[in-house]
């Protein structure tokens, strides 16, 4: 069974990466920095809920530090850093609070991604006018994260039957 | 989709809305006809510009990227830019008090100050 999360973890790297260079072509171009779909949040929570949470954890370092310097450059990887991590402690704190659906854990794990790029952004421009786009990334934050909460549950209960974890 | 998740939703829904409005009618209030346009490059203040005059400045860099101001009938945009995401460019124009245009690439940011009676007058330094 070992072999078998490890296997199944590698793929999900591979999927995460090849998830984040989609993202990358496809911006979502509503004049606001930063505002991303989130496509790879998607192999971040079926991991969390399958594979488990160290994994999870292990996953997004590596999707964010081989993403950095494929296609980015490391400030890029400042901003994705910061809003993986706050992003991920979010969504492990509402999983083991237990309260949330994967949809509502998905929702918090948007939201506090741009949270956390904004304020690693207004730490490196030195500004706070930063914080006017901060309701508008709150708002696509909720909206991606309800979608990517869904599609995932349902991914989740599909990989579940196959692995039998 | 459990009922705590809505719930959830919904309050973050209610007061991001909240925080908006209040935004809105702060910025209407806190805006008059000496508004300026603040660009500031890497956190230093690159120049002011009033948004009563129409205007256009290109912001060059040591590297060869650059991004174009306009300032046209009282509204800030950046109508041209170097960078590859093209994010400042589509945004939309601005003329209310700390609304904000940002280029992350050239970490360019243009931010519009209401303008207290203090003569503010387009100096540029």
């Amino acid at each position: 069974m070992k072999t078998k999360r490890i296997a199944f973890l590698g793929l999900f790297v591979a999927l995460a990466f090849v998830l984040s260079y989609i993202e990358f072509m496809l911006p979502l171009n509503i004049g606001i920095p930063g505002a991303k779909i989130g496509i790879a949040n998607l192999v971040v929570m079926v991991t969390l809920y399958t594979v488990g949470e160290k994994n999870a954890i292990a996953l997004s370092i590596i999707r964010v530090v081989l993403v950095g310097l494929t296609f980015g450059n490391i400030s890029m990887m400042m901003y994705s850093l910061a809003g993986a991590a706050l992003s991920l402690f979010a969504m492990l704190l509402a999983r083991k609070i237990g309260k949330l659906s994967m949809t509502g854990v998905s929702v918090l794990g948007g939201v506090f991604h741009n949270v956390g790029q904004i304020i690693v952004a207004m730490l490196v421009l030195e500004t706070k006018s930063l914080l006017y786009y901060l309701p508008f990334l709150i708002i696509v934050g909720t909206i991606t994260g309800i979608v990517i909460g869904i599609v995932s549950s349902l991914i989740t209960v599909r990989v579940k039957k196959v692995l039998n974890f | 989709m459990k009922k705590n998740d809505i719930v959830l939703i919904a309050i973050i829904l209610a007061v991001t809305a909240v925080c908006l409005l209040g935004m809105r009618i702060w910025q209407k209030n806190n805006t008059n006809g000496n508004a300026v346009a603040v660009v500031t490059i890497d956190g230093d203040v690159y120049g002011e510009y009033p948004l009563s005059e129409d205007y256009t400045e290109r912001i060059e860099f040591p590297d060869g990227s650059y991004n174009v101001l306009t300032i046209k009938d009282g509204f800030a945009k950046v109508s041209e830019a170097s960078c590859p995401d093209q994010i400042c460019v589509h945004h939309n124009r601005i003329k209310y008090s700390e609304e904000t245009i940002v280029c992350l690439p050239n970490k360019l940011v243009v931010t519009v100050q209401g303008g207290e009676d203090n003569g503010i007058d387009g100096s540029t330094y």
